[in-house]
């Protein structure tokens, strides 16, 4: 797997804010995402309850999760392809290494996958001789400055123009070294010349998949690129890499869903090749791959089932809660640690990698609830979150200094008269600091919040409990 | 086995065994009813608004669309785009009886071979299955007289359709493909590959702000053959 870099969150994101370049790519993107959701569900007036509808058709398939495997499996073999099954990163990448040998590959082209990522298959082909070959725009430029994708599908998001021309000048040095790029458009036309040749050459293509369909076999890729399907159609082997959780019953039931993917992802009403892949090429056929290989992998899901986390299974990674995330939003993918980053990364790494591993990730939220409020399939993050909080505080994995604090507060909290008299004495000493000036800038023991904004000062007339008493007095309120 | 495993591990989060017989039936049943569930208001409109509905949202997806009421236009429609966008008379034509059967032989200047897209074809002409009005967007099924590479490999691809084929929802053209097609291999109807294409290929990895012309076609365009008299907009 990839390695984990999760416990040093609080690091990884204090070097976030310091990276002037990242801040300036955050900056940039962050709206483009919010605005162009907001349009797409706007002009969509079935949107809200397309995601109960979604919520439903996730949960429906979870619960009869091994039926549909099954189901889907012989579908995927009556339609002459072949399923892999695996439990873990190790074998899948076994399996893909073994199908790649017999194939005899020298190369292989790579369609965008966040799976591929997690069970680290690119490494795995390189020791051993292959050269596989990012074909995503974002992903080839990611693989060109061995870094991981920060966003589940924009995997350059933390990267500006300049670091593209950067980039394309360091590495295509066959190019003349003083080309200009005036548009976005001349970085893009250059990978596209690059990356032709490689489609030729390439002697298995690897996708990953975002549905797979029970009732026919299939497995269906969305891109706006035609970069998955250039990688499943031109080499002789199509090998789709999908996690268990991705099946869903019929047609009908992806075709719902994937109303809701592409208007929650990048805000298109439909994204421009949705592609459904069953089997390999029928006699007849002047064109796809000779073998279709599906490895279908596990690598910790089967154990959320029936746990708390399962509800996280829903997820068909439209990046729609990372997109809208405050923490996200300052620090970038990369200090998350590991492959999924934003809400949906800080309940499902712990999932999968341990909470040990992970604590931090669940802490990392403002609890806003904006990512349960975009989510497609109403995945109730926060919540998710917090029963991860609290497996942390059961596991005293949390600091002694935090489980203090929490304990004196639970001390009071549990005696509400002591509660308010401590709020009285303190909001009493804080107005008396405060001296009638709105906020303080620093304050003994608070310098974490202090550090970077205002502490807000007491309003006059006491507490809520004392305001809210007077006002029942005067009869105000009831 | 890991088949076995991952079974067995989902079962016991389920807290039960496989499924019994009769919930079995239960779900092979909705896989054979393969029941819809709500479909979006705005495709649901009388023929000729579903059909301004497809052309507004292929243009909207930067697609381009032309009109013609007879099938023997279409090869001048066919020269006439490839001029006025600056491009040689010269395609690679999908093998399909339809397209075979249009008298190219009115313009001799254009030049075409009917077989699969090679990475040197400029331009391809495509066999249009069927359409989606609610979001512009084609049903390309593969088989030997519709090849894949065609909707991929040329940087202009031109798509023929029939307005007939212009279907309201996604649901409406599966069940068209369910009723008309059966695989030679699996006995079912889904061939080795289906692509909605909607719009022209881009990207929008670099700053997050959209560019045409990745991968794929950069453009795409589509000329309409006018054969059902209850969708030609009124008089």
């Amino acid at each position: 797997m990839v390695q984990v870099t999760s416990p040093a969150f609080k690091q990884n994101a204090a070097r976030a804010l310091a990276d002037a370049g990242l801040q300036k790519a955050l900056g940039k993107a962050k709206g483009a995402f919010l605005q162009r959701r907001a349009e797409a569900v706007g002009r969509l007036p079935e949107f809200e309850a397309l995601r109960d509808i979604g919520r439903d058709i996730k949960n429906h398939t979870l619960a009869n999760l091994d039926f549909y495997l099954e189901t889907y499996a012989a579908n995927v073999e009556r339609a002459g392809g072949t399923v892999h099954w695996c439990s873990t990163a190790d074998e899948a990448r076994a399996a893909v290494l073994e199908i790649c040998r017999k194939a005899g590959a020298k190369t292989v082209t790579k369609g965008k996958s966040m799976i591929s990522e997690e069970i680290a298959v690119n490494d795995h082909l390189e020791k051993h001789g292959i050269t596989p070959v990012e074909t995503d725009l974002g992903e080839y430029i990611i693989q060109l400055r061995h870094e991981h994708p920060s966003h589940i599908i924009a995997p350059a998001f933390h990267l500006n123009r300049e670091d593209w021309e950067a980039d394309f000048r360091r590495m295509h040095t066959d190019l003349d070294p003083n080309r200009v790029f005036n548009e976005r458009r001349d970085i893009l036309a250059e990978a596209r010349t690059k990356l032709r040749s490689r489609f030729l050459a390439a002697d298995v293509g690897i996708t990953g998949a975002n549905f797979l369909i029970a009732e026919t076999g299939s497995s269906v890729i969305v891109t706006n690129e035609g970069n998955g399907d250039l990688t499943q159609t031109l080499p002789r082997v199509h090998i789709a890499l999908a996690s268990i959780e991705k099946v869903v019953p019929t047609l009908e039931d992806a075709t719902s869903l994937l109303r809701l993917l592409a208007r929650s992802a990048t805000g298109q009403d439909f994204s421009v090749y949705t592609t459904f892949s069953t089997g390999a090429r029928r006699p007849g056929d002047l064109d796809g791959p000779e073998e279709y290989h599906v490895v279908l992998i596990d690598n910790g899901r089967s154990n959320m089932i029936g746990s708390e986390f399962q509800e996280m299974l829903r997820c068909i990674r439209c990046a729609a809660c990372m997109n809208h995330c405050p923490v996200y939003g300052a620090t970038g993918g990369h200090a998350y640690g590991w492959v999924y980053p934003g809400p949906m990364g800080s309940v499902l790494t712990p999932s999968l990698v341990g909470i040990d591993k992970a604590a931090h990730l669940p802490n990392a939220s403002t609890f806003c609830g904006k990512c349960e409020s975009v989510c497609p399939v109403k995945i109730p993050l926060p919540k998710l979150m917090r029963h991860w909080r609290e497996r942390e505080f059961e596991r005293h994995l949390t600091p002694t200094g935090m489980r203090r604090g929490l304990g004196l507060w639970a001390w009071f909290a549990r005696r509400p008269g002591m509660y308010r008299l401590a709020t009285r004495m303190g909001v009493g000493a804080l107005s008396l600091l405060a001296r009638g000036k709105g906020a303080f800038r620093s304050m003994p023991l608070a310098g974490g919040w202090t550090k970077g904004r205002d502490l807000p000062a007491p309003e006059p007339g006491g507490t809520f409990m004392a305001r809210y008493t007077k006002m029942q007095r005067a009869g105000t309120v009831r | 086995m890991s088949r076995d495993a991952i079974l067995h591990s989902i079962r016991r989060g389920l807290k039960r065994g496989p499924l019994p017989a009769d919930q079995r039936a239960m779900l092979d049943g909705r896989l054979a009813t393969h029941p819809r569930h709500l479909i979006p208001a705005r495709s649901r409109v009388p023929r000729p608004e579903q059909v301004a509905l497809f052309i507004h949202n292929v243009e909207k997806e930067f697609g381009s669309v032309d009109r013609v009421a007879d099938a023997a236009e279409i090869p001048g429609a066919v020269a006439d785009y490839l001029a006025a966008q600056n491009l040689a008379p010269r395609f690679v034509m999908a093998p399909n009886p339809e397209l075979r059967a249009l008298p190219w032989a009115d313009k001799p200047l254009l030049e075409f071979e009917a077989r699969r897209a090679e990475a040197s074809d400029a331009v391809s002409v495509q066999h249009g299955y069927a359409a989606i009005a609610e979001t512009g967007t084609l049903m390309l099924p593969s088989d030997p007289a519709r090849p894949t590479t065609l909707n991929i490999l040329a940087e202009t691809e031109i798509v023929v359709l029939r307005t007939s084929r212009i279907h309201g929802a996604y649901e409406e053209a599966w069940d068209t493909l369910r009723r008309e097609r059966t695989d030679p291999v699996s006995g079912g109807f889904m061939p080795r590959n289906v692509m909605l294409v909607t719009g022209p290929s881009r990207s929008a990895d670099i700053e997050q702000t959209l560019e045409l012309g990745a991968h794929g076609p950069r453009r795409l365009h589509i000329i309409l053959l006018d054969d059902d008299p209850a969708a030609m907009p009124a008089a």
